[in-house]
This record gives structure tokens, C-alpha cells and sequence, in this order.
């Protein structure tokens, strides 16, 4: 059962064009790792589904509910779908994006108390279980964004996310912002996710998550899909040339 | 239309209050760059005198020390006069107004120029002294042309400042534009026109100025590539 | 100085026998001018930065009117000019309005002080963090919600030192209100040197009146910005527990 379907998102800046009519479904439970050199359009791709970039046009479909921008239209889209579209899916950011005038409790809670009418001792509790779930105790709670190291920033990024319960997840890239040895905290936390069944779509560039963590990877190259499929596929008998020249340059 | 006989007084006006800005403007230039450079000397004796006077002057309205000071100076004047049995000696308004605001925006200025020598890089002095520069080669060649840089935009803030300043000598007695326009207003019973008349006259003031500053910066900033945001 | 003191610190202080007057009366016009102008900003800083170009500049000429024109004129101009208006004089409300010098004062003082602030909250929306505006969008936040809850906290808070430099330039504005006859604590010394004729001890007093309250309101901006400014001060060596292992035992490396 399909629970996203994004269809020929087509992307331009000025005469450049980044997005060549790309379209992706993700089935419940899905992780779709998105892999491809820079340039080629992925994390462009990833904020087209929740419209922060804005398509020339395509469409995005959550269950029964469609934002399109139809072709030849440069319009905005729908308010009232874009917004029921955005509070069912949740994106944790490369740069995490945590605000930063709110301790980790307030991060956490803010966006089920405004946005999802969700009763402030409610969205407490939950924030306080999804903080455990990511390993961040009480300690963590009043502390402020600035305080804390770029894993632990990031585990609440995703704490964040989680708190507002979505139907798909989306990451940005979001191990590439941080030091080497606090990557690992963060992707362990993400392949408990994926083993409890979420939809994610992943834009990454480690490799070993797309690997070994991933039901369906997407190599992306100027913009279009080069190759799609499962990832023993695509690592093991990678098809295209492109892809094997871009497998070859990654070290690991 | 009797009140275009004013006019020929607001234009004096205008411009007594752009002659008392600038000659008040280079007073307090000087004074600012000796109390700064006082300031990061490092002696406290110095120091201490010119952080009195930056905190002070800063601390106290402007109107208030107008008052205080262009009324002693003259009580002053008087009795030292009377002591030396010499002739009542009136101060020219004009030199007080100057002397008072060049006195006030000194210490604006001051932190100005200070903040604007602590942002120029370290190296760039100690390559100078590395080459052999003279302290004082350092401070005219290296120094103050990046020192420019730094202070312009205090300097345009505060000389837009400076210049609504200049508003208020005329509740101390000196003639100046708002009390040409006042003058002008009573006359002809038109207080309203001639306000806002004085009012757009600053306003052109500020325009000219922010444009001056703008040309300013292009001939002496040239140099630097801003960071791009 | 003390003699001085002595005898007329009741009308330097709060009151002249009549009516309130000195530092009573000045440090009420400082708190209704920035209190005044203050909430008048926050709306008119939204509007400066929203995406109708016409309602942007429209306030941009409001702010920029009143920042390059002295106070003392704008003054002048509600005090003395306003008046003259024929429409005014005829409209009861309105003619008692101008005609107070309390009124006139404060409108004068919180139309000026409104200005500067705006501009001010204008300049620290704009260094609003983008990732945390994108955040909140990608959430699904609404305007209301992300003005409210993530742009303005952090750009009032971010505005704090600009804020507490406009509040002492206020305190420096109120020194005009003694034109139109308001008993501040201007008007208290020149009366008393009416009296007196000892203008250095006067005036001087007033001096020192001010500059006390300045070191008042610098102190109360540093212990606000103590606590509203914590979130961004470099973190202390205890904040968080050093015993958090940072990679997590059996973990995926």
C-alpha cells in the first residue's frame, strides 16, 4: 500500500534546470535511501515533497491527500493541503534546525501543542518518551540547543520529529553537519527506526546505511533517476556507469 | 503671500544650523580620537579621566548639559572678567553652541573610534612593526586609513544625530533654523507651515548626508569585500 | 549643593506643592513613551517585513520621517502647529487634546520612540535564524504561530542591548518635554535658578538626577539580558553531566 507518491517534481533556478520530471512512491514502511553526488539535485528533490522548495510543477500525494502545482502554472500551492500535507510528515535537517530560544522540552513539544492541538500535559509526555526513546534523559530537558554537542542536537532533531507522530519521515542529510565520532549515535538511532517499521526517505551520503539499513535505494544523477532498486542491486551489480564511477569514489 | 518674505530667514536659518554642525562635527572628531586613543593607551592616567568624561557626558541628556554648561561658561566668563576689572565680555553664541556640542559629541565619538580600532586586525600593525615601521608611520599609513573604514558608519549615526542636535540650541538663545521658522511662523500666523518646512529641511539634510556617506564610503572603502550573507 | 537639595528636593523629586513634577514626572514619560512605543512597534515591524511591498513602504516612511527630523521639531509641530489647524480647534475631543501638554508630549514622545523601535525590531526579524523559519515551516506551522512562537521571541530577545541604548536616548528626549510646559525635571532646575540664580549647583543637580537613573535603567537591561539571553551565552562546564557516553554502547559505528 502506497503511503507517498510524489510525481514529476520539475525543478528550475533561473535557466538552470535541477529537477528533470523525478517521481518516487514509498509503500508503508519503506526506507528509500536517496544517494548521488553533489549538484545532482537530492536534497532539492527531498524539500520539493514538503514544498519548501517550490516545484514548476508536479504533484505530492499522502494517502488521499494531493498538493499538486499542475504544469504551465506557477502558482502556490493549495494552504490548506500544503499545511495538512506538512503536519503528516516530519523532515530532521542537516543543520538541525532546532530553535534555538526553546530548551530541548519546548523543542520537542512546541509543534504537537501548536500545530496538532495536542493538550500541553499530552504533548509533555510524549516529548519526554521520545527524548528517552533517543537516549537524551532528564538532564537534557531545560538545557538550551547551543549547549549541546551536534549529535546530541541532532538526536533531538529527530525526538522532534517523532513527537509529531508522522505517517513518513524525511532526512535531509543529516549526518553529514556533524564530527565523525558522534555520526554514529545518530544512525544507529535511525536504523532503530527503520527496524521498527517507519517510512523514511534518507538523503544521505553514508553509504552504509543505505546499504545495510535501506529496503529501496535511489542513485539521482543531473537531476533524474539513474538507477533505482534494492540496495544489494545497486551496490553488487551497480548498471549504470555513472553509478559505478560514484560507488568507486566512496571509500568505504 | 506675505510669508515668502520669510523665506530669505529660514534659508539663514538652514544654514547657520548646517555651519554649527560642522564646525561642531570637527570639534568633536578631534576630541573623540584623543579620548579614544587615551582610552587604549593603557595608563591610567589616562584612562581614567577619559572614561569619566565618556561616561558622563554619555550618561547626561543633551539638553541638560547644554544648559549647564553654556550657562557656566558664561556666569564663569563674567566673573572672571569682573575679578580682571575687564570690560563684560558676552560670548558669541555661535562659539558656545560649538563648543558645548562639540564638547558632548566628543564622547559619542570617542567609542566610536574605539570600537572601530579594535575591530582593525592585530596583524596588521605588528606586520608594520615587523617591517620597521615607526609608531608613528604605522598609525598615518597602516592605522587610520583602515580606521576610516570601521568608524564610518558611527560617524554617519552619530552625525545624523548630531545634526537633530543642533535643533536644540535654539531653546539656549542661538538663532538657528527652528527659531527662524518659529520666528516666522508668529509673524504670520502660519506656525504649522513654517514647523513642517523646518522639518522637511532636515529631512533633506539627513537624505544628503546618508548620499554623502554612501559616496564617502565607495572612494575610501573601496578596498574591502564585504561578507556575503 | 546640599543646601540647595534641602530645600527644594520635594519638586526635584515628585512633587511642587500643585502637581506631580521632576523625577516623577520624567520617569513617566520615559515608561509610557517606550512602553507605548514598544507595543505599537511589534505590529508595525510585522508589517515592515511582510510581503505587501506598498504596507512596507508605507511604514518605512513613517520611521524614516521621524528618525531624521529632530524630536524637538515633531514637537513643535503637534505642540504649537497642530493647534493652529482650523478642523482641530472646531472638534471638541480633539481640541482638548491639543491643547493638554501632557498630551501632546506624549503623543510627540511615542510616536518618535515607536519609529526607532520599529526599525530596530525590523533589523533583528531579518537576523532571524533561517533554518529555524524553515523548521517551523516544514512542520506546518502557521504565520500566526511562527511569528508568535519562534520568529518574535528570538528577535525581541536578540533586540535587547539596542533596546536598552533607545530607552536611555528616550530618557535623553524627555528633557524636551519642558517646552511645552511639562514639569520635568529640566523645568524643576530652571525654575529653582529662577530662584536661586545658582545655575551651576541647578543644573548641575539635574545632571546628576539623570545620570543616576541612567546607571537605574543600564543595570535593570543587564540583569533582563542575564535572563532572557542565557540560551545564547557559551555553555558553563557543568551544564550537562560528563558521564553521557557519547557513542552508545553496541552501537553501529
Amino acid at each position: 500500500m502506497n503511503a507517498l507518491i510524489v510525481e514529476n517534481i520539475h525543478k528550475s533556478y533561473g535557466n538552470h534546470k535541477v529537477l528533470h520530471g523525478v517521481s518516487l512512491s514509498a509503500q508503508r514502511g519503506e526506507v528509500i535511501s536517496i544517494i548521488g553526488s553533489s549538484g545532482s539535485g537530492k536534497s532539492t528533490f527531498l524539500r520539493c515533497i514538503n514544498f519548501l522548495e517550490q516545484p514548476d510543477s508536479g504533484r505530492v500525494s499522502l494517502d488521499s491527500l494531493t498538493v499538486d502545482i499542475p504544469e504551465g502554472q506557477s502558482g502556490r500551492p493549495d494552504r490548506q493541503a500544503l499545511k495538512g500535507l506538512r503536519t503528516r510528515l516530519a523532515m530532521v535537517f542537516q543543520h538541525f534546525n532546532l530553535w534555538a530560544h526553546m530548551t530541548v522540552l519546548e523543542n520537542v513539544s512546541m509543534v504537537p501543542v501548536h500545530a496538532l492541538k495536542v493538550s500541553k500535559e499530552e504533548a509533555r509526555t510524549r516529548a519526554i518518551a521520545y527524548l528517552q526513546k533517543v537516549g537524551l534523559d532528564a538532564r537534557f530537558h531545560n538545557s538550551y540547543p547551543a549547549h549541546l554537542s551536534g549529535g546530541q542536537q541532532q538526536r533531538v532533531a529527530i525526538a522532534r520529529a517523532l513527537a509529531v507522530e508522522p505517517e513518513v519521515m524525511l532526512f535531509d542529510e543529516p549526518t553529514s553537519a556533524l564530527d565523525p565520532e558522534l555520526v554514529g549515535e545518530v544512525l544507529k538511532i535511525m536504523q532503530e527506526l527503520a527496524q521498527e517499521g517507519r517510512t523514511m526517505i534518507v538523503v544521505t551520503h553514508e553509504m552504509g546505511f543505505a546499504r545495510h539499513a535501506s529496503s529501496q535505494v535511489v542513485f539521482l544523477h543531473g537531476g533524474k533517476i539513474e538507477e533505482q532498486g534494492k540496495p544489494e542491486e545497486l551496490f553488487d551489480n551497480p548498471q549504470s556507469e555513472r553509478l559505478r564511477q560514484f560507488l568507486a569514489m566512496d571509500l568505504k | 503671500m506675505q510669508w515668502l518674505e520669510y523665506l530669505p530667514l529660514i534659508a539663514k536659518g538652514a544654514l547657520s544650523t548646517v555651519e554649527l554642525a560642522l564646525v561642531a562635527l570637527l570639534l568633536a572628531l578631534s576630541l573623540g580620537l584623543i579620548t579614544a586613543l587615551a582610552k587604549l593607551s593603557g595608563k591610567p592616567w589616562l584612562v581614567v579621566p577619559a572614561q569619566i568624561y565618556t561616561t558622563l557626558i554619555r550618561g547626561v541628556p543633551d539638553l541638560a548639559l547644554m544648559l549647564l554648561i553654556f550657562y557656566t561658561i558664561q556666569i564663569g566668563i563674567n566673573q572672571i572678567t569682573d575679578k580682571l576689572m575687564l570690560g563684560h565680555f558676552e560670548i558669541d553664541p555661535f562659539v558656545a553652541g560649538v563648543m558645548t556640542l562639540g564638547f558632548i559629541y566628543g564622547a559619542y565619538f570617542a567609542e566610536t573610534f574605539r570600537g572601530a580600532f579594535l575591530a582593525i586586525d592585530r596583524g596588521q600593525a605588528e606586520a608594520a612593526s615587523a617591517y620597521g615601521l615607526s609608531g608613528l608611520q604605522t598609525f598615518q599609513k597602516v592605522l587610520l586609513p583602515q580606521l576610516v573604514r570601521f568608524a564610518l558608519p558611527g560617524i554617519s549615526n552619530n552625525w545624523q544625530v548630531l545634526v537633530k542636535a543642533t535643533a536644540l540650541v535654539s531653546i539656549i538663545g542661538l538663532s538657528d533654523l527652528v527659531m527662524a521658522a518659529q520666528e516666522a511662523g508668529r509673524s504670520t500666523h502660519r506656525t504649522l507651515m513654517f514647523m513642517l518646512l523646518a522639518g522637511a529641511v532636515y529631512f533633506c539634510l539627513s537624505a544628503f548626508s546618508s548620499l554623502l556617506l554612501y559616496w564617502i564610503k565607495s572612494r575610501s572603502a573601496g578596498w574591502v569585500r564585504e561578507a556575503e550573507l | 549643593m546640599i543646601d540647595l537639595f534641602q530645600t527644594y528636593w520635594q519638586s526635584f523629586l515628585w512633587s511642587d506643592g500643585q502637581q506631580w513634577s521632576g523625577v516623577a514626572v520624567t520617569l513617566m514619560l520615559l515608561i509610557v513613551s517606550t512602553l507605548g512605543g514598544f507595543a505599537l512597534s511589534i505590529p508595525l515591524a510585522l508589517g515592515r517585513v511582510s510581503s505587501s511591498r506598498a504596507l512596507s513602504a508605507v511604514i518605512w516612511l513613517y520611521t524614516y520621517t521621524f528618525r531624521t527630523t529632530p524630536l524637538y521639531v515633531q514637537l513643535l509641530i503637534i505642540y504649537s502647529g497642530l493647534y493652529s489647524l482650523e478642523f482641530i480647534q472646531n472638534t471638541a475631543v480633539l481640541n482638548n487634546f491639543f491643547r493638554d501638554a501632557y498630551c501632546c508630549t506624549l503623543l510627540a514622545f511615542v510616536l518618535n520612540e515607536c519609529a526607532y523601535m520599529t526599525e530596530i525590531l525590523v533589523g533583528s526579524i531579518r537576523a532571524s535564524s533561517r533554518g529555524e523559519v524553515e523548521a517551523g515551516k516544514a512542520f506546518g506551522l502557521s504565520s500566526t504561530v511562527l511569528n508568535l512562537k519562534v520568529i518574535l521571541p528570538s528577535a525581541l530577545r536578540r533586540a535587547l542591548p539596542a533596546y536598552s541604548n533607545e530607552v536611555i536616548f528616550m530618557l535623553h528626549g524627555t528633557t524636551l518635554a519642558f517646552t511645552a510646559t511639562v514639569p520635568d525635571i529640566l523645568k524643576v532646575a530652571r525654575d529653582v535658578n529662577a530662584e536661586t540664580y545658582a545655575t551651576f549647583t541647578t543644573y548641575g543637580l539635574a545632571s546628576l538626577l539623570y545620570l543616576l537613573i541612567s546607571f537605574g535603567i543600564i543595570a535593570a537591561f543587564h540583569r533582563s539580558e542575564k535572563r532572557w539571553l542565557k540560551h545564547l551565552r557559551p555553555r558553563k562546564a557543568e551544564a550537562v553531566s560528563t558521564t553521557v557516553p557519547l557513542i552508545k554502547k553496541g552501537s553501529y559505528v
